[in-house]
């Protein structure tokens, strides 16, 4: 298998060809759809137009660059912080079913949304750190009642989908409790939608991201010594517990504050990390790869959300809920098979 | 004979489940160790308290008379290497970069892609006889190959204490009577080997240093020469059995007359 080398100081960073070919192809197809995105609207702007309004201005330069771009960003970001997330619980799991939307990190971070919005003002900032808060109540929900087993296994999984469930149902009933105003927005919003998202609800929640993206960076190495099991990783020089609690807030984190602005959005966190590893060939779950199919697969899926009954815009969610309910049954019917 | 990995009165166990009381071993240093025993004597777990996977609820291990539970996770890392049983490589790795993760504990932010990295790798895959399966995917190799990968990788390690819990499983008698030349021959350079062996034919032919254990007890420990006959292996594994010297090496050989 030929690599391709990239030398920083001493250091020689080794990429497998195709995993660099395959991200460069993702890279592209993102930047294709990006394109397509912010040419579709009421009226279709030609790829010109969109050049124009971006880089100079003119008369459909607001449309372009206030309503259709946060909406493109939004999704490409959302969409690779779902991806990561994805591929740092299939790592901490070993299971590529223990991923945040199906072990209820994303229904605990809706009702930490939820309690933002119904009890406090609901501002941007209180929406990030209730979710936030969540999403890791969630998780240590799962975690403890899964401990027999630690962080790892079928248990977990099958522990989260009950939690998951629960959760759900927690959901409906706040959303059924609350004021009438509350209650229509929280609903527009929990099959998760990208729909009117602009440039002042995303920056915070682009910055949170950003910071766990950087842990991740920082801890990658580690996270795949992980993957080799327990005590080889614990032999090498891993700090097993610390990794995991590092682990589990980066994954919460980049999942959660999706769910802040977009609402519960299920199957990329689940379905990228998986397509990702496939395409690339690479060994364990990779993040870089993992991040970029999220991207494409949440931009993709806003766009077939947007034109499916245009001029209706459906919630995004409402198309990765339906590919993702099929990659589900895929999936469980494998993982039956090779026990 | 000097010491500088050492269990003191140790008392091991998973839980409430005691496996050794109060066992004590100072690993002789520069020397090859094997320890021998019958399934579920403790031999594994005691591998696992020098290596820090198990913490004793009471008595000490220690590296250069600092407990090791003190010590740097990738510092110790870079002093003693482990390979445990049942190892589980990840989906679709290459040989050549399950054995650089042997280099982890020699890594920084950026990984392990230095010049001295690559020569040990290089060096470890060459030495464990896995050079020319650098680039096929570890689930394609037989139980023996795969072990011989994994021993790479700790080799890439390069730490001076290499301890192996029962490092020959998987591997045909040639690889079995290379694996073990070649501990010795990393004895005669100065490493410090302890290994878990189950034929005791092959711990008198090649240790320096036979720890027998049993119901997680050191029943005997020394040269090979001065610690086997009839009377150990019958209280040991309740084996009755001749023991004489092996007609080509001179060192103890045990025949099973059951």
């Amino acid at each position: 298998m030929s690599t391709l080398t990239l030398r920083v100081g001493s250091v020689v960073i080794e990429v497998e060809r195709r995993t660099a070919v395959v991200s460069a192809v993702l890279v592209g197809l993102a930047a294709g759809l990006a394109l397509l995105a912010l040419c579709h609207g009421q009226d279709w702007a030609t790829p010109a137009e969109v050049f124009t309004a971006l880089t100079r201005g003119g008369e459909s330069a607001f449309v372009i660059r206030e309503w259709r771009l946060p909406r493109v960003a939004a999704a490409l970001v959302f969409g690779a912080s779902l991806g990561l997330a994805g591929a740092v619980f299939q790592n901490l799991t070993r299971n590529p079913l223990g991923s945040p939307d199906v072990i209820g990190l994303d229904a605990g971070a809706y009702t930490g949304a939820l309690v933002a919005i119904t009890l406090l003002n609901g501002t941007a900032g209180q929406l990030a750190a209730g979710s936030v808060a969540g999403g890791l109540l969630a998780a240590a929900v799962v975690y403890l009642l899964s401990l027999d087993s630690g962080l790892s296994g079928l248990r977990l999984v099958v522990v989260g989908i009950a939690v998951n469930a629960m959760l759900t149902a927690l959901n409906c009933w706040i959303v059924l409790r609350a004021e009438i105003d509350v209650a229509l927005a929280a609903t527009g919003w929990n099959v998760g939608s990208l729909n009117g998202v602009d440039w002042a609800e995303i920056r915070l929640p682009f910055a949170v991201i950003g910071l766990f993206v950087l842990l991740l960076l920082v801890i990658s190495q580690a996270v795949h010594q992980g993957a080799l099991g327990d005590e080889i990783a614990r032999t090498s020089g891993v700090r097993l517990g610390r990794l995991r609690l590092l682990m589990v807030l980066a994954g919460v984190g980049c999942t959660a504050t999706v769910t802040a602005v977009a609402g519960p959005v299920v199957f990329i966190a689940l379905a990228a990390p998986q397509i990702g590893r496939r395409l690339a060939r690479a060994a364990g779950v990779p993040l870089v790869p993992a991040a970029l199919t999220g991207a494409v697969l949440l931009l993709a899926a806003d766009l077939v959300a947007q034109l499916l009954l245009a001029p209706v815009a459906l919630p995004v969610g409402v198309v990765t809920t339906a590919i993702g309910g099929c990659y589900l049954i895929w999936l469980l019917s494998m993982e039956v098979k090779r026990r | 004979m000097s010491s500088r990995l050492t269990a003191e009165d140790v008392t091991l166990g998973y839980g409430e489940r005691v496996v050794s009381a109060r066992v004590s071993l100072a690993v002789p240093d520069g020397a090859f160790t094997a320890i021998v025993g019958p399934n579920a004597c403790g031999k594994s777990t005691l591998l696992k308290a020098f290596v820090r996977l198990l913490t004793p609820s009471s008595g000490a291990v220690r590296l250069d008379g600092r407990d090791v539970a003190d010590h740097r996770p990738k510092r110790f890392a870079r002093q003693v290497g482990f390979l445990p049983q049942g190892l589980v490589a990840p989906e679709d790795i290459v040989v050549r970069r399950l054995v650089a993760r042997g280099r982890y504990p020699h890594g920084s932010l950026l990984g392990t892609g230095t010049a001295a990295d690559a020569e040990a790798v290089r060096s470890a895959m060459e030495v464990a006889g896995v050079a020319e399966l650098a680039e096929r995917r570890v689930e394609e190799l037989s139980g023996g190959q795969r072990q011989r990968v994994w021993i790479a990788m700790v080799l890439a390690q390069e730490t001076p204490y290499l301890l192996l819990d029962e490092p020959t499983t998987f591997l045909d008698i040639t690889h079995q009577y290379e694996l073990l030349a070649l501990f010795a021959r990393l004895r005669d350079e100065g490493r410090t080997i302890v290994a878990v062996l189950h034929d005791i034919n092959q711990a008198c032919r090649f240790a320096d240093h036979l720890v027998a254990m049993k119901g997680g007890r050191v029943v005997a420990q020394g040269p090979p020469a001065d610690v086997v006959d009839a009377e150990l292996m019958r209280e040991v594994f309740g084996l009755p059995s001749v023991v004489m010297p092996n007609p080509a090496t001179g060192t103890p050989m045990v025949v099973p007359t059951v």
